[in-house]
């Protein structure tokens, strides 16, 4: 057992690098998509400017501040195990997990809304505004969406999580996959953090 | 008990992050709606990188990783800048 612990701590450095290397491969995967919208928006500045006016603030700043707080709430559970508060660690990711849940519904709202008022990717009503508006809520619903899925991933990766914990596979010993988690839940944060101003602030 | 002491000096610091991030998005809200023109992308793009990196920092324990990490994402961070710089050089010159 003694050694099985040491050969785990090894592995542990190990799999938080494999984690951050996939996390940058993420990073470019959205740059990319950032640049398509910045470069696009050097095109038809005039229709962004429009079109982002159409989007709900209100609904982006009360995700942002979910999102925020869920990233909160997913670090004090890496906490919580640390120091082998098993109950409290559950609570917080149970906590991060309907944080993910209210952003996903909110979205849900805000695509409907959308989607009713005819603008969706290949909409007549949005094809006739022109080529600009067509851009806009095409890089809208392809950003979002992504992230989106980003979002209903951790979800689930974090309610494995919560069965691991507690089953006592995730314990003060061994947390590294819940760090991992966390790892991935903070970064889909840090792409919100750029999504939030890129589409709902900027005019 | 030094386990403890640790434990809630961290609980301290994310609730910290967490107060300056929300503080933050209060800034770049009220920052976007003074209609600053052009420099409102700026400042909103400015405000997004400085709540990225605390982040980074404090959740993502950037802070207090290896220095070989540390390398690893500044490397990558400079790739994404010389794409989207590269991009813009031809870009801004054709539209």
């Amino acid at each position: 057992m003694k050694e099985g612990h040491n050969s785990h701590k090894h592995d542990f450095e190990g799999s938080k690098l494999g984690m951050w290397m996939f996390l940058f491969t993420e990073l470019l995967l959205f740059a990319g998509l950032f640049l398509l919208y910045s470069a696009f928006r050097s095109k038809y500045s005039q229709e962004f400017h429009s079109a982002s006016a159409e989007l709900d603030r209100m609904i982006g700043t009360v995700n942002t501040l979910v999102l925020l707080t869920s990233s909160l709430t997913m670090a004090l559970s890496i906490n919580a195990i640390k120091s082998g508060r098993k109950q409290a660690s559950l609570l917080f990711q149970c906590l991060t997990v309907s944080f993910g849940l209210v952003f996903l519904v909110n979205k849900y709202f805000e695509w409907g809304a959308k989607i009713n008022h005819g603008i969706y990717p290949n909409a007549p009503e949005l094809l006739q505004r022109g080529k600009g508006d067509t851009m806009y809520y095409g890089l809208y619903y392809l950003l979002t969406g992504i992230h989106g899925l980003h979002v209903f991933g951790g979800i689930i990766l974090i309610t494995i999580m919560m069965i691991l914990t507690l089953k006592n596979s995730i314990n003060r010993e061994d947390y590294v996959r819940l760090e991992n988690s966390g790892l991935y839940w903070h970064l889909v944060d840090v792409v919100w953090v750029y999504l939030f101003p890129v589409f709902y602030l900027i005019r | 008990m030094n386990n403890n002491a640790k434990s809630s000096g961290r609980t301290a610091i994310y609730i910290a992050t967490w107060i300056c991030l929300l503080a933050l998005t209060a800034l770049t809200v009220t920052v976007a709606g003074m209609n600053l023109g052009k420099y409102g992308a700026l400042t909103s793009v400015l405000i997004a990188s400085v709540k990225a990196s605390l982040i980074l920092l404090f959740f993502m324990h950037l802070k207090y990783e290896t220095l070989l990490l540390k390398a690893m994402l500044l490397g990558t961070i400079a790739t994404i800048a010389v794409i989207i710089g590269l991009t813009f050089f031809d870009v801004g010159i054709r539209y």
